[in-house]
């Protein structure tokens, strides 16, 4: 009950794109078509849940025991790149049709700010392995959700005919305004 | 001298971060709940920016092409564990005010966006001028964004109360929301600005900049 609980609380009530402003680089630069934003959507997704279990992993075992807390930022920004590497490294061997699909994504994570806040959040909450695997999982599903929902917005507003200066990020910036406006309603629940 | 001045303000206008190049969108959306929020966030900005632009120039002929990402990546993140310690010491109730967002300059997309763009093929005094330009051109954006949001959702300037009593606080600005309809419509209206001049000159009016992902460093580097 209490893992359902996170999960809508970390999905919907602080949706991390709408609510806790992270990841809004991707979230406004790969939502111009489904396809591409599903394929950043996964990429993240996959990449948060493994970059938050080494880091908190990293934290306990490493930085913890040797009183070395406060080279938390350097220590997890060099495992998430060093993974992300790796990821792609694995996928584009062992796993061709995924590494087409998602490779072009990987190499933008590393600066995806969500993957990074995910992990650093996580800490901050004092969370145990479990709860920030499934924590990082809902978060990434979040960003997943609002990125597709976004990228079908705009392929429809592609073809309205609006003021050009409205035309590309601004109305996409509004449309997020108006969407994170819808998710303000979950607010105060599921906390 | 005249084009240090041209990489110096190049930042505050031509180039300006989040409005023209709209790089560096979560903080610009996060902590500008009020004006000094937004300058002090700024403030750290520019401060890792510049460092980072010096440090990369100084060891451009050292760093390998191949790993030159890796190598940028500690750079900017020694800085800003530098500035964390600093807040934490100095001004420990903004630190709190702005949270995870101090950690997050580090994957700010301007710090490696200019390093890999500027900074890595430039002279030491260039590098550092474009650092302190759009440092500075970040902070002036993240101050007028902050001083909008506060004005209208606290009645309130830099904490001093400026609208009257009648005022009902406009509680939207101060959220989620308000913070990305503000930046879609002060990009529009940079937007119009441009179309505006350029009718005046007798030319077409365009699309505005998209945040384009190849714009931030880290595509650009992936050939």
């Amino acid at each position: 009950m209490d893992y359902f609980v996170l999960v809508i609380a970390a999905i919907f009530v602080n949706n991390i794109v709408l609510a806790q402003y992270l990841g809004n680089c991707p979230f406004i630069g790969t939502s111009k078509s489904s396809g591409v934003a599903i394929g950043m959507g996964l990429a993240v997704v996959f990449v948060a849940t493994m970059a938050a279990a080494i880091t908190w992993c990293v934290q306990k075992f490493l930085l913890a025991p040797y009183d070395l807390a406060y080279l938390q930022t350097i220590a997890f920004i060099l495992v998430i790149a060093a993974l992300v590497q790796f990821v792609e490294m694995f996928l584009k061997k062992a796993v061709p049709p995924l590494y087409k699909s998602l490779g072009i994504f990987l190499p933008l994570i590393t600066t995806n700010c969500a993957v990074l806040g995910i992990a650093i959040i996580c800490q901050r909450k004092e969370y145990g392995l479990v709860e920030t695997v499934v924590f990082s999982l809902a978060s990434g599903a979040g960003f997943l959700l609002a990125l597709v929902v976004l990228a079908g917005i705009r392929e429809r507003l592609d073809l309205a005919r609006v003021p050009i200066s409205l035309k590309g990020t601004p109305l996409a910036l509004i449309m997020a305004g108006l969407m994170s406006l819808t998710f303000f309603a979950f607010k105060g629940m599921a906390s | 001298m005249s084009t240090l001045w041209k990489e110096f303000s190049k930042g505050l206008w031509t180039d300006l971060p989040p409005f023209k190049l709209v790089l560096g969108l979560c903080p610009t959306l996060a902590v500008t709940k009020t004006a000094y929020n937004g300058f002090g966030m700024g403030v750290a900005v520019i401060f890792v920016l510049a460092l980072s632009n010096l440090l990369v120039s100084l060891l451009r002929k050292v760093i390998p092409a191949k790993v030159r990402i890796a190598c940028f990546i500690v750079v900017a993140a020694s800085l800003v564990v530098c500035v964390e310690l600093l807040m934490q010491a100095y001004a420990y109730p903004l630190y709190q005010q702005l949270g995870i967002f101090v950690p997050l300059i580090v994957v700010n997309c301007i710090i490696l966006g200019r390093a890999e763009a500027f900074a890595s093929k430039n002279p030491i005094l260039l590098s550092v001028a474009d650092g302190l330009g759009m440092g500075l051109g970040y902070t002036l954006a993240l101050t007028f964004l902050g001083s909008l949001r506060e004005l209208f959702g606290y009645g309130t300037w830099f904490g001093m109360q400026v609208m009257g009593g009648w005022y009902e606080p406009f509680t939207f600005m101060v959220e989620a929301p308000g913070a990305f309809v503000c930046l879609g419509l002060i990009l529009a209206g940079m937007n119009a600005l441009t179309n505006w001049q350029r009718r005046s000159k007798g030319l077409a009016p365009v699309q505005g900049p998209g945040h384009d992902c190849k714009s931030c460093g880290m595509c650009a580097c992936k050939e």
